[in-house]
């Protein structure tokens, strides 16, 4: 059995516990989180002992690793801390809130020998995987332009401001909270982009922080992108990410639901014939053992699990792709400011 | 009041669709007020199914609100509600957090003076808690039949994932006692919950899950699933038995009836052709 802490026990924190709980690997033995009306709930329901100090506990719990869920301002610290203590650490998106940061912590693991893995679940979804192998094998030709785009309804009125999600400092704001999926996922299926051309950042409803970020990059074989995320948009139910990649043979579409694929005459790609062709999440997505919000959540922290077990301490999401991430998320912020 | 086979469910008005956004969209385009909703209810209605398995949506006070002034037109309309609404809690605690989202979905003084009072309070009593967000919930459908009440898959699983054991039990209990309806349970894995359920002593339950021909959404895999209907210690409702499209109406339908010890069957639909297509087509299959 692996033996896991985790801080933090907030909409993050509580889902991933629920699916570690049901992980037959893994054995959670101890949670740290300031709210003791939540620590003391998890102690009388669930029996896992709870800290509120984070030394403390790492001091008293023999553990093998660490998920991280706390607000992102927080997490380079309680991650060097982890990593000095040999432990194989999971982090909740984004990784830093700069990227020299997150450009050490990567560096450190690697140091450690500990496995270091990013929520950016999204790369765990079966339509964008199914997107990144086809574009990286090749099928579109070469990629000239990467769109990525997500809406939904987080901020819809002024927020009373009563979380870190509505403090900048703390890693609040439509940037560093929602288009970081979206610009891991472009990252994922393209690669990084050497450079962000244009920014802007807009505040909708709220006073701190962005509500949406428009943004468009360069990237190293002279290929455009576009980046537009609203948190603001009262007309999505929930998150809707959408990415296209278009390249000089066809073209591909992806959301979290389905994937479209078109293909010129003469650039038929295995089982895809030219023209277009739809598949969909009920066929592209793996099954987990167990599912709580989208199998992506769970297929995430079992990819986690087996990069303990293999030592392989460069998966998914690794801190170095993480921080790659981060460091785009810097030039928007700088340029956006400035705009 | 015994559990309904033919039920419907409420995905196509709300833009719900696992497998399209597009899809999703044009559906909460087309049911964008109450009156179109209630025209395809009272159509499934009409054609014999009696039971509208909903989310507790607000918009679904509405539609009681007219079921319950209209007796003579909806003699045994039932409301199975499916609770909670779960986006608007998760919206609720990224916006607020956790305390401000209790007040703030639980009208009742109770909720402030629990939570003003001392946070020991809820930390030694989370089942008067979740009794006080389940009245809240409820207070909608006030004098319409609701027979089965469910707790959603997001809820059961999590309390499932956590090992909060004894909260599914307190849920069963709370709907039984103060309610005199039964609870069900939705769930994405039904081989764990109809095990923890059986350990908690909570016998012949009513459970829902994903059941369907390409075992989408069906963790534990289609085999566990065939062994927990077949060994009839639960009531099994099948829904996303099409998979949101994947399969074609008649072959889904017709694998899922002759699944040994189904239950029940939960479908959504906007055309009158295809709710009378697919009531008549379970009909058919289980001699109804």
């Amino acid at each position: 059995m692996i033996k896991l802490g985790l801080v933090g026990v907030g909409k993050m924190g509580i889902s991933h516990l629920a699916i570690l709980g049901a992980h037959p690997q893994v054995d959670v033995v101890a949670i740290c989180d300031s709210a003791t009306y939540i620590t003391s709930v998890l102690r009388k329901h669930s029996g896992i002992s709870t800290y509120k100090d984070f030394g403390t506990m790492l001091k008293e719990c023999e553990l093998d690793g660490l998920f991280i869920a706390t607000p992102t301002s927080s997490h380079f610290d309680l991650a060097k801390t982890a990593l000095e203590n040999g432990l194989h650490l999971f982090v909740e998106k984004p990784l830093c809130l700069n990227a020299e940061q997150s450009e050490h912590l990567a560096k450190l693991a690697v140091e450690k020998h500990c496995v270091n893995q990013v929520g950016y679940h999204n790369r765990f979804i079966g339509t964008f995987r199914e997107m990144q192998r086809l574009v990286q094998a090749g099928a579109i030709g070469d990629v000239y332009h990467v769109d990525g785009r997500a809406f939904g309804q987080v901020v819809i009125r002024p927020k009373p401001g009563l979380t870190w999600r509505s403090k900048k400092t703390e890693g609040g704001g439509c940037l560093h909270d929602y288009a970081c999926h979206v610009l891991d996922l472009m990252n994922f299926v393209a690669g990084p982009p050497d450079d962000v051309i244009s920014a802007q950042l807009q505040s909708i409803f709220s006073a701190d922080i962005e509500d949406a970020v428009f943004a468009t990059f360069r990237y190293p074989s002279g290929a455009t992108g576009y980046l537009e995320t609203n948190w603001s948009d009262e007309s999505y139910r929930k998150m809707s990410t959408t990415i296209t990649v278009f390249g000089t043979k066809g073209k591909l579409i992806a959301d979290r639901q389905e994937l479209r694929i078109y293909l010129r005459s003469g650039a038929e790609y295995g089982q895809y014939p030219a023209g277009w062709t739809i598949r969909y999440i009920t066929d592209l997505q793996s099954p987990v053992n167990y599912y709580l919000r989208g199998e992506e959540y769970s297929a995430q922290i079992d990819s986690f699990v087996e990069s303990i077990q293999a030592r392989n301490f460069k998966p998914e999401n690794s801190f170095a792709s993480a921080a790659q991430t981060d460091r785009i998320i810097d030039q928007i912020a700088q340029m956006g400011k400035n705009s | 009041m015994a559990l309904q086979r033919i039920l419907f469910g409420d995905n196509q008005f709300f833009g719900v669709n696992h497998m399209s956004e597009d899809k999703a969209r044009a559906q909460a385009m087309k049911f964008n007020n109450t009156q179109s909703i209630m025209r395809v209810l009272d159509y499934a209605y009409e054609s014999g199914i009696k039971v509208f398995m909903c989310t507790t949506y607000d918009q679904v006070g509405d539609i009681a609100d007219i079921v319950r002034d209209n007796p003579d037109k909806y003699p045994d309309f039932e409301f199975y509600p499916c609770m909670p609404y779960a986006h608007k809690f998760a919206n609720s605690l990224g916006e607020v957090g956790i305390l401000e989202t209790l007040k703030r979905f639980s009208p009742s003084s109770v909720m402030g003076t629990l939570i003003r009072g001392a946070t020991s309070v809820i930390t030694q009593d989370v089942e008067k808690v979740m009794q006080l967000l389940i009245d809240a919930e409820l207070k909608q459908f006030r004098d319409v039949s609701t027979p089965v009440i469910f707790l959603q898959n997001v809820v059961t699983d999590l309390l499932l994932g956590l090992k909060f054991y004894d909260m599914l039990g307190a849920f069963h209990r709370y709907i039984r006692d103060k309610y005199k309806a039964e609870a069900g349970f939705i769930t994405m894995n039904l081989p764990l919950l109809t095990k923890v359920l059986k350990e908690q002593g909570i016998e012949n339950a009513i459970v829902c899950a994903n059941i369907n021909k390409i075992g989408f959404r069906m963790c534990g895999g289609i085999e566990e699933y065939r062994n927990v209907i077949q060994k009839g210690d639960f009531r099994v409702v099948a829904m996303s038995v099409l998979a949101s499209g994947a399969i074609p109406p008649k072959e889904a339908i017709k694998w899922a009836c002759e699944l040994d010890g189904l239950h029940s069957i939960v479908f959504g639909a906007s055309s009158p052709a295809n709710i009378r297509n697919t009531r008549d087509l379970i009909a058919s299959y289980w001699n109804l």
